[in-house]
């Protein structure tokens, strides 16, 4: 095998983090993306600007933010110190939650799309039918937005297996528990191992093309129908 | 006539200009970030050249010379990477000399904190010890040894957080994110003492000494300024700068 133990160890990490920070977006960001989709409210404006920040933002403004804000003297950092969680900054689950934030528009924004893509006629008609609110969303807006959250789950779990700038400034790179693919590229350029660096590079770089091959080659089955 | 006289004027001072001031671009360690700033302007203001000074990692601005960046000098955190510049021909044969030499100290933010940092190190009450990447910093690989003095490395390794660079290191003591770490003395002193916290100056002979090299590279072969600031960086004024921010100079 020509990638090492730790490559292994870092790819393996960058993983989990993806898929656990994409399953928590699936909870969390479809009922704003639903709230967005439907509101009429004049807050839509601002919070839909909210939820693009982490577009526009420097990944270093992200990471200073948090690192401050879950430090011991930031609002969640004694949050989760009253909770007894103890302090985000350098664990598995203060990258999860700082990518929740970083991932957060690339969850959000195609599954609002989808769901403002259905419009009111198909909600309408199952609410003759007396479906209730909560039927209507789970017989009819869920499966007719699918092929909006299968767009936003791959874009979320391909942008956080890309994140880097935020991992970088508050996890510590520690092996097995922070240190992400893409930190320990960097280790190896910093070091001069270019050598370990390349190959490592190729994987993901292969990777990333699969995963948006895969994106791509599924969406104009979804534009057909 | 009129359009003329304008670029005429404009056109003999810059040519003046140059005669007297030149530009010098340089990459600088991040360590020393701070001195360098005072240091630039001291020369600035005595020679009439500007410097444009970039800060990073040394193995970053290493990558960047070898793939062609316009920097004329480098004053890395090491020895290494002069050394293997010099080697490959990218800098001038004879100009590297060790312009500072680091020290280490254990710090924390909080004022009661450390008194005797091998007995705190020991003691384990803390809840982390940042530390720059040993891998790519000189204050990294000092720390270690400087554990491994103590006997406590394999010890403390399960409450090690490590910064891609010793400003980093920092970083995660300065937001309180973890209790104690091994910093650069130049980032927690001025004028002769610590800025705020309490810490404990490693001694010298815990670790290798870290020595940092500073080489004039190919590109500024032919501009004197270089030459000049390489010059100033020996002198008085500079070597007191140096002092100042807790390095020793050989």
């Amino acid at each position: 095998m020509w990638l090492t133990e730790t490559d292994l160890e870092a790819i393996w990490l960058t993983l989990r983090l993806a898929t656990v920070t994409t399953l928590i977006l699936f909870v969390v960001g479809t009922p704003v993306a639903w709230w967005l989709a439907r509101t009429r409210s004049r807050w839509k404006g601002p919070i839909g600007a909210v939820v693009a920040l982490p577009l526009v933002l420097p990944p270093s403004v992200l990471g200073f933010y948090l690192l401050v804000a879950m430090g011991p003297n930031g609002p969640v950092g004694q949050l989760t110190q009253t909770l007894g969680i103890g302090l985000l900054p350098f664990t598995f689950w203060g990258l999860v939650v700082a990518s929740v934030f970083y991932s957060f528009p690339f969850m959000v924004q195609p599954v609002q799309n989808a769901f403002e893509g259905i419009g009111d006629r198909p909600l309408e008609a199952a609410a003759t039918l007396r479906a209730s609110p909560l039927d209507r969303f789970f017989s009819v807006a869920l499966p007719l937005a699918l092929p909006g959250f299968v767009t936003a789950g791959i874009l979320t779990f391909a942008h956080t297996v890309g994140e880097f700038g935020v991992v970088l400034m508050i996890g510590g790179n520690i092996p097995g528990v922070t240190r992400v693919a893409s930190v320990q590229i960097y280790d190896y350029v910093e070091a001069l191992e270019y050598g370990n660096a390349h190959r490592l590079s190729a994987v993901m770089l292969v990777f990333s093309f699969l995963v948006l091959l895969a994106l791509y080659v599924w969406n104009p089955g979804a534009k057909k129908r | 006539m009129q359009p003329i006289r304008p670029v005429l004027i404009a056109a003999s001072l810059l040519a003046s200009g140059s005669l007297s001031a030149a530009e010098v671009q340089i990459a600088v360690a991040g360590n020393f970030t701070a001195p360098m700033k005072a240091i630039i302007a001291s020369f600035e203001q005595d020679s009439g050249h500007t410097v444009k000074a970039s800060y990073g990692s040394t193995g970053k601005l290493y990558a960047q010379i070898k793939n062609g960046a316009p920097f004329e000098a480098l004053l890395a955190a090491d020895q290494e990477r002069p050394q293997l510049l010099e080697e490959q021909g990218l800098g001038v044969p004879g100009s590297r000399y060790t312009y500072s030499i680091g020290a280490l100290v254990l710090w924390s933010t909080d004022a009661n904190k450390v008194e005797d940092g091998a007995a705190l190190l020991k003691s384990g009450d803390f809840n982390k010890l940042s530390i720059a990447n040993p891998k790519l910093a000189p204050y990294g690989d000092a720390s270690i040894e400087t554990l491994d003095s103590l006997g406590l490395k394999a010890d403390v390794e399960p409450k090690l957080v490590m910064g891609e660079n010793i400003a980093q290191a920092y970083q995660f003591v300065d937001t309180g994110n973890a209790d104690i770490g091994f910093v650069a003395l130049s980032q927690v002193m001025e004028g002769g003492k610590l800025i705020k916290g309490s810490g404990w100056i490693v001694p010298g002979e815990m670790h290798a000494p870290i020595s940092q090299d500073a080489l004039i590279l190919n590109r500024g072969k032919d501009n004197p300024a270089v030459t000049e600031l390489f010059v100033y960086l020996k002198g008085e004024k500079a070597e007191a700068i140096i002092h100042d921010f807790g390095y020793e100079t050989e």
